[in-house]
């Protein structure tokens, strides 16, 4: 099978400072990839490849087979939905307008948009009649982070990549929206690519995990066989959930 | 002429030496405002020579532009440049901070969901900053309302007419009859584009 993403010998610098070396790794249509590590392992960088919003400074990105390089971004971007902590709502604009924002830039008819987006809020459970036209700043996070999901999805695009997307939410509302983010990925089957420092949390939602370890690929496991893998860092992550 | 016709007329000869300023000031500090916002190296270096040219008294910079060959000489021309080069701080700066205050989140999925640079810049960073923007614009319109009066000394006439010679007459009554007429106008276009500021978007 193809892959829908896949990095090839990927490294980045800046100035002298290696951000990601020597990154391998093919990421399958339908697969949820977890890119687990610490603050500075270079996670962020990683999805930041993936869509264009910066380049390798060797190797090369694929998105569909053609190196990001090689895409029109825009084009690129609109096929690839993104999701970050800070959600990044545009705050003038309402919930509903927020989620239709990319299928409006993609030119679909104005009623398709508006039933595109009605059936969105209604999975992320924020039904369009009462949460459409309020504004950002009158949600909770937990409710804003369902807006950025929907948003994310709308123009239904066949990948999506997540920067720690609950990592500012309550431990409770988190695990509602882990969940949820499950259960909705289940009936869509979309290839995620999702970035996280929380063990749990890869544990939970990935098919594979990707541990990252000062930007290099340290293990790339399924959940099952992380919990048993060796390496240092990976004990390191696994430790966090023995507290009890 | 009777003096209230004079008051009028050289109110609107205010008036325009203002409005032109102000446009020519806009029409040149806005889109620079936001090409800086793009350039942090030049950034620095084009708010520094705006401020600089703000420290000049305005007196001394009408007086360097008399003898200035092509922008100089006596009369509204001259008059309208010093204005405009007072005004371009204001403006550009509230446009620049204007802009570099919108939550980078924003601006980041903004691109990220594959808008363009101008979807970014007219559809979330003029929207966002337009606030800013308008106080920028206030404060110059203000600003200029007042120095204009000075513009009298070169010849460019205004109500700053009625101050000179009211102040070389000891007529106190021609002070105020060019003096309140521009207060007036100030405390106006500050209402004014106050009202046009809160109308604009809140967050």
């Amino acid at each position: 099978m193809a892959a829908l993403v896949e990095f090839r010998g990927v490294a980045y610098r800046i100035g002298h400072r290696t951000v990601l070396d020597n990154i391998n790794l093919r990421i399958e249509p339908g697969d949820a990839i977890v890119v687990l590590g610490r603050s500075g392992s270079g996670k962020t960088t990683l999805l930041r490849l993936v869509n264009a919003l910066i380049f390798p400074t060797s190797g090369e990105v694929l998105f569909d087979g053609q190196s990001t390089r090689d895409w029109d971004p825009i084009r690129l971007r609109r096929r690839i939905g993104y999701v970050i902590q800070e959600v990044g709502l545009f705050p003038h604009f309402t919930v509903a307008r927020n989620v239709g924002l990319v299928p409006r830039l993609e030119r679909w008819p104005p009623e398709t948009v508006q039933a595109r987006v009605t059936k969105l809020l209604a999975e992320v459970g924020l039904p369009a009649e009462q949460f459409g036209p309020r504004f950002p700043h009158q949600l909770s996070g937990g409710q804003r982070q369902r807006v950025g999901i929907a948003r994310a999805l709308a123009a239904d695009p066949p990948l999506m990549l997540l920067d720690e997307p609950f990592g500012a939410l309550d431990p409770i509302t988190r695990l509602d929206l882990q969940d949820q983010f499950i259960s909705l990925r289940n009936s869509t089957a979309k290839t995620i690519l999702f970035v996280t420092h929380d063990v749990r949390e890869a544990l939970r939602i990935g098919t594979r995990i990707v541990l990252l370890d000062d930007g290099r690929i340290d293990t790339i496991a399924a959940p099952q066989d992380f919990v048993r893998a060796p390496s240092p860092e990976a004990r390191a992550f696994l430790n966090c959930l023995e507290i009890r | 002429m009777s003096m209230s016709a004079e008051v009028l007329s050289l109110t609107v000869q205010h008036l325009w030496l203002v409005f032109v300023s102000i446009a020519i000031a806009a029409a040149i500090a806005l889109p620079s405002g936001i090409a800086l916002t793009r350039a942090r190296h030049t950034r620095r270096w084009a708010l520094a020579a705006a401020s600089a040219i703000q420290t000049i008294p305005s007196l001394a910079l009408f007086g360097f532009l008399i003898p200035a060959p092509l922008l100089g000489g006596i009369g509204p021309r001259t008059a309208v440049i010093a204005l405009v080069l007072y005004a371009l701080l204001p403006i550009l700066r509230n446009t620049v901070t204007g802009i570099l205050a919108i939550d980078p989140a924003v601006r980041e999925s903004a691109v990220a969901m594959g808008m363009t640079d101008r979807q970014v810049l007219l559809q979330v960073e003029a929207p966002l900053a337009a606030r800013t923007i308008v106080a920028g614009l206030r404060i110059a319109t203000v600003t200029t309302i007042g120095t204009a009066t000075i513009a009298a000394a070169i010849g460019a006439g205004g109500l700053g007419v009625l101050v000179f010679r009211g102040i070389s007459m000891v007529d106190s009554r021609q002070v105020l009859a060019g003096a309140v007429p521009a207060a007036a106008m100030a405390l106006a276009a500050d209402g004014l584009l106050a009202w046009v500021e809160r109308r604009l978007s809140p967050r």
